[in-house]
């Protein structure tokens, strides 16, 4: 394993302890890795995978 | 055939591109794409439909977050998936090296170009927080079901 940007500046991999949190939410995934120096949280890195946002915008054409 | 009232189809893609003006419109510089930021929001935030242009209130703060947020990838034009009008950033939104300790769940994106920054969608997700590290938005699957923005 090789350093990794933490707030206590690069720090082997190796010494920290990673852990790989997954949710399923009803409009997106997260997946957040942190890295414990610890029980200091001293890397958190987030991705969020965005399902289908419901930002819908409806086009209506009125009968006359 | 009979006719048959609708609202064009292919209007609703000409509308994400600026084609029509119903109302008094904008003295445009030139004829191509305009730039599009995305910025995040505190939980305690009230950005939503009622957002007009970009707005600094509740806005993240942090290590190596610039106010404003980040542009988005525009690489894709608006197209049309079936009647359903369909625009989605051709590829994630990421903030590297940031620290926000308070909780965030929302991103605005809004028109850089424009004078005004005029607001166009807000996006939720569940309240993230992120130690010197990297936030990613990845984008969803650009169809009339799924895209990030849809008139449809």
């Amino acid at each position: 394993m090789g350093q990794i940007r933490t707030t206590h500046g690069d720090l082997d991999e190796a010494d920290l302890a990673k852990t790989t949190i997954f949710e399923d939410r009803p409009t997106e995934w997260v997946i957040a890795i942190e890295y414990k120096l610890a029980d200091e949280i001293v890397r958190r890195d987030v991705h969020v995978v965005l399902k289908a946002p419901n930002v819908v915008a409806d086009a209506l054409a009125a009968e006359l | 055939m009979a006719n048959a009232q609708a609202f064009c189809s292919q209007a609703k893609v000409d509308l994400m591109n600026g084609l029509h003006a119903l109302g008094a419109s904008v003295i445009r510089g030139g004829t191509t794409k305009d730039t599009y930021f995305a910025a995040l929001y505190l939980t305690s935030g009230t950005r939503g439909a009622a957002d007009t242009v970009y707005n600094t209130t509740g806005e993240v703060t942090g290590s190596n977050y610039t106010a404003g947020g980040v542009t988005i990838t525009t690489a894709s034009a608006p197209s049309l998936s079936g009647t359903t009008a369909i625009f989605t950033p051709s590829a994630s939104i990421a903030y590297t090296n940031v620290t926000l300790t308070t909780s965030f769940d929302a991103v605005l994106i809004y028109n850089n170009t424009s004078s005004t920054k005029l607001a166009l969608s807000v996006h939720t997700f569940g309240a993230q927080t992120v130690t010197a590290g990297t936030f990613t938005l990845t984008m969803p699957t650009n169809d009339a079901s799924n895209a990030l923005i849809r008139i449809a």
